[in-house]
């Protein structure tokens, strides 16, 4: 516990932190018009005179977006209201066509649930006030044109979900690790690309420090922080300024900063005082949006395997350690990869151990240094179960494994071919191996003797002279056990 | 030959399958006629060539036998309705250079029936006013004067411009909106028949929004068969407005039987009023004993909240038409102002130059009951009354199939009356708006010319999706009534 708190010479201090998180609703078309979603299109080749707010045109509500509004709100243990409104959000700004953003203030979509993150060997549940669904607004460009902006609506009435969380967060790394976790869940349930680089997903951050046990603080809101690793980064800032303002007797302002990703620093944006009014009221365009029991009731029974009811799988059923089930699930394609090895290499005892390992050493360093996805992978889940077959039944060791491996990726053919042709079938016969350790003991007198003498640690000398004459195809465990019963004699 | 823009359409319709006329015949009777009127300001965009070249192609159609249901209608419209290529000004200097790229799902409709549309008519800038006083195109002047006068009149708004069109016999038909009295009000000041249709009966897509939720699309015509027909091609559900409404649709003109024994029709006593002309009065109550002598049941009845109903819309229809207004920025259509040196000055110099003072105002209303602060004591409790005001309609309806009351407290008032006041103007729509409010339909009928010579008109206030009451009640009360349009104007 004691980490969760901030000890200075002036005493104990409570970090406090709430998360609006903003993420694109995965749809072909946009949440009021029959415009497309797709990333980067040429400036306005997406846009629809609803769009553009021309005069007379209305919006349509996207049924899709409210499907996968209700599906994330289900896999986040939240209630669905039946009855939600869609309200305006009224304020100026020229890649706002409407004069207002179309949102839910007041009956949102999505009612309280929660996340449950792991954190320090712990799972802790963060509460999820609401989720509502809103208009995505487009884009100025100020620094291309000398004298003028330019506004690219592409992406003017994309429909985003925000994601509201309680102010359950105590650290960054808790932040950071809800972010992550929360990725993770949209991408399993296919509810959102949840792309940082394609800003879509990005967050607000509200932050507080106060006194254990005392009212929360004044926070400050960082608004649109666009990744993981700036999210912590702003947050330890934020933790640092409040902290030496606070103790050096002054007071947090209320207000909304920006974080300065090249300076790593939190900039005011305005206060509290110049907040705009709003002038929230129910859109009369739209009727509120009215689900029945049946429809949610569909929804979760269509619910996909989510990533904590992986990773409890994959520990009961295939045996794998905590560790080792985080890093299978930890994306959307590693399970699949992981599933299907298996699945082809049989389930024998510990088969499914030896193939997450291998995914995560050989593969995963591969794959990171050639900066491919796993399923981009040069070998397949097939191929790589094959060659684990092949250190399993004892037809190559692991090192030489190692070697074969690399040969997949480079040629491409199969583990079973690479053995063959360069002749790297494991020594296993007792009686050949025998002779090597005889050559092995008579060779180096003096460190049988030492060995005799209570070095148990040399046998391993002796076990990488035998691999050095075999050129690494002996079977290290009856090589083990060769060298143990002869140096005893 | 006789004068064909005499003819209500379905005359029209009968002497163009005769054969007895053409329609080029018919509609250059009718530019005749725009030329004549001129001085009356019903337009401000004539379509004359269009008109005529259509209305080639419409003869053609009728040789071959193909005549559609509105072949031939000369059709004036109001331009707050898009309509693709032609300018649409919405009476506004914001969108004095507008050429939308779309039609409106209402005349794309009349237009696919076979309707020629022969201009675009003047209304109150943005369709806020009772006059056409506030269009930026001059008002319109009502073709009806006091006996004995030539001072100009006002042809009452905002679809002022459609109203005096058909009443001058510039165009047979015309459409208009109401928001709060739009049709029905200039209908009763001209001597002619507007009906606002239940709200969602009709699609918004593609009219300029005043008020969302109140706003609604009607036909003004010169007699009660003649709004049949065309509600009959108006009417039905649009993918493309969320608020329209799927509803089994019945043929309008069918209900129109002449029989209403047995019709219950309420008398609210709310509507006796102060202020109310004593003539209106009289004519009220003779309209009512004609109802009576053929087969109604006459019954007093109550709509307590009544007296709310004006300042709650008010409310509404400014907080509405304050968002609703925000996308005419100068941005990315309509009017911009020159030589502005930063976003703000484009903002801020494009929306005093363009909007007019009406328009203004009720932004600075609208954006005042929105406001933070503000929102719960006016809005929201608007809303609440406003649910009231419905309530007592429907309670209403349970006793009563429709209610009879006056469409406004007097007759056409001078232009320039009631410019000073935007109070007294405002009471032009204390027996209008409650229907808006209440998303129910109404009809105003002309029923006499008041000792002055003015028309006066009767209201027919009818529940959700009761149009064929109203029709077929409007239509006994015109054929009893024998109102005439007068001859020459």
């Amino acid at each position: 516990m004691s980490k969760k708190y901030i000890k200075t010479a002036m005493g104990t201090w409570e970090v406090v932190i709430g998360l609006e998180v903003h993420t694109q609703i995965k749809t072909n078309s946009k949440l009021f018009s029959g415009a497309s979603t797709t990333f980067a299109g040429d400036p306005n080749s997406q846009v629809s005179f609803v769009d553009t707010a021309m005069p007379g045109m209305l919006p349509v509500p996207n049924k899709v977006c409210i499907e996968q509004t209700v599906k994330t709100g289900l896999a986040l243990n939240s209630s669905i209201n039946l009855v939600s409104v869609f309200d305006r959000k009224n304020y100026f700004y020229p890649d706002l066509p409407q004069g207002y953003q179309i949102s839910q203030l007041y009956h949102p979509i999505v009612g309280p649930g929660h996340l449950e993150i792991d954190i320090d060997d712990t799972v802790k549940k963060i509460g999820i006030e609401r989720i509502h669904i809103e208009q995505d607004a487009g884009k100025s460009v100020h620094d291309v044109m000398p004298n003028s902006s330019l506004i690219d609506l592409n992406r003017s009435g994309i429909g985003l979900m925000e994601i509201v969380t309680k102010p359950d967060m105590r650290s960054a790394e808790e932040a950071m690790e809800f972010i992550r976790k929360l990725r993770l869940l949209l991408w399993y349930l296919g509810t959102s690309d949840a792309n940082m680089e394609e800003g879509s997903l990005r967050a607000d951050v509200n932050i507080s420090l106060h006194r254990p046990g005392t009212p929360l603080g004044t926070r400050a809101e960082i608004k649109n922080v666009n990744s993981i690793r700036f999210i912590g980064q702003a947050i330890e800032y934020e933790i640092k300024r409040q902290l030496e303002l606070l103790e050096e007797g002054e007071e947090v302002v209320q207000e909304t900063r920006l974080f300065d990703a090249g300076k790593g620093v939190t900039r005011s944006m305005r206060s509290k005082e110049d907040a705009q009014d709003y002038r929230y009221f129910p859109d009369p365009d739209l009727l509120p949006v009215i689900l029945d029991e049946e429809f949610v009731q569909s929804i979760k029974e269509s619910l996909p395997e989510l990533p904590d009811q992986k990773k409890k799988r994959f520990m009961e059923d295939y045996g794998l350690s905590k560790y080792d089930a985080s890093v299978m699930i930890s994306d959307i394609k590693t399970p699949a990869y992981f599933e299907e090895a298996v699945k082809k290499a049989g389930e024998k005892e510990g088969t499914p151990k030896l193939i997450a390992n291998w995914v995560t050493t050989e593969l995963f360093s591969l794959l990171r240094e050639k900066n491919l996805e796993i399923n981009q992978s040069k070998i397949s889940a097939v191929a790589l179960a094959e060659l684990i077959n092949l250190i399993q039944d004892g037809t190559i060791s692991g090192r030489i494994a190692k070697e074969v491996f690399l040969d997949m990726w480079n040629t491409g053919k199969p583990a079973k071919t690479i053995v063959d042709e360069k002749g790297l079938v494991q020594i296993s016969d007792t009686s050949e191996l025998e002779q090597f350790a005889e050559k092995v003991i008579q060779e180096n007198p003096d460190v049988v003797k030492q060995y005799k003498a209570g070095k148990d640690k040399l046998l391993g000398f002796f076990v990488g002279q035998m691999m050095k004459l075999t050129g690494g195809k002996a079977n290290p465990k009856i090589v083990n056990e060769i060298l143990v019963k002869k140096l005893s004699d | 030959m006789t004068d064909l823009t005499r003819l209500d359409y379905a005359s029209v319709r009968k002497g163009l399958t005769s054969k007895a006329f053409t329609v080029k015949e018919l509609i250059q009777a009718y530019i005749n006629n725009i030329d004549k009127t001129r001085h009356l300001n019903c337009f401000i965009t004539e379509m004359s060539e269009h008109a005529l070249k259509q209305a080639s192609e419409a003869d053609e159609r009728i040789r071959n036998n193909e005549a559609r249901p509105l072949e031939g209608l000369p059709l004036a419209i109001k331009d707050n309705f898009c309509t693709k290529g032609i300018l649409t000004t919405n009476g506004s200097k914001m969108l004095s250079n507008f050429i939308p790229p779309y039609d409106s799902t209402i005349t794309q409709k009349l237009s696919d029936a076979g309707a020629i549309g022969l201009g675009k008519t003047n209304l109150d800038e943005f369709a806020m006013g009772s006059s056409t006083i506030t269009s930026y195109y001059d008002p319109t002047v009502n073709p009806w004067k006091k006996e004995g006068s030539d001072r100009d009149l006002t042809p009452g708004g905002s679809s002022g411009g459609s109203a005096a069109s058909v009443a001058a016999r510039s165009s047979l038909i015309a459409l208009g909106t109401d928001t709060g009295g739009s049709i029905r009000q200039p209908a009763s000041f001209c001597g002619i028949v507007g009906l606002k249709p239940t709200y969602g009966l009709c699609s918004r897509y593609g009219i300029v929004a005043f008020a969302s939720s109140l706003d609604q699309a009607g036909p003004l015509t010169r007699t009660v068969r003649d709004s049949a027909i065309v509600l009959n091609q108006m009417a039905g559900h649009d993918s493309k407005d969320f608020t329209s409404v799927k509803y089994p649709l019945p043929d309008y003109e069918a209900a129109l039987t002449g029989n209403i024994k047995g019709l219950k029709v309420g008398i609210p006593t709310e509507y006796r009023m102060e202020g109310l002309d004593s003539e209106i009065s009289e004519w009220w109550e003779k309209t009512s004993q004609w109802l009576s002598d053929q087969g109604a049941e006459i019954i007093d009845v109550s709509l307590p909240h009544t007296k709310y109903a004006l300042p709650v819309y008010y409310i509404v229809a400014p907080a509405e038409a304050s968002s609703n207004l925000a996308r005419y920025d100068g941005v990315r259509y309509g009017y911009r102002a020159p030589n502005t040196t930063s976003l703000e000055e484009i903002y801020e110099l494009s929306r005093t130059q363009g909007f007019g003072d009406e328009v203004k105002r009720r932004i600075l209303l609208g954006t005042y009951v929105l406001s933070s602060g503000k929102y719960e004591d006016y809005y929201l409790r608007a809303q609440k009354v406003r649910q009231k005001v419905t309530e007592d309609f429907t309670e209403t309806f349970k006793k009563v199939d429709v209610l009879l009351t006056p469409t406004t407290a007097s007759t056409a008032f001078e232009l320039g009356e009631n410019v000073t006041d935007p109070l007294a103007m405002y009471l032009q729509d204390l027996f209008t708006v409650a229907t808006n409010l209440a998303g129910i339909p109404a009809i105003s009928v002309p029923v006499a010319q008041s000792k002055e010579g003015l028309p006066i008109g009767m209201q027919l206030i009818g529940p959700r999706f009761g149009e064929e009451t109203l029709l077929r009640t409007a239509d006994v009360i015109e054929k009893t009534a024998g109102f005439k349009l007068k001859e020459e104007f």
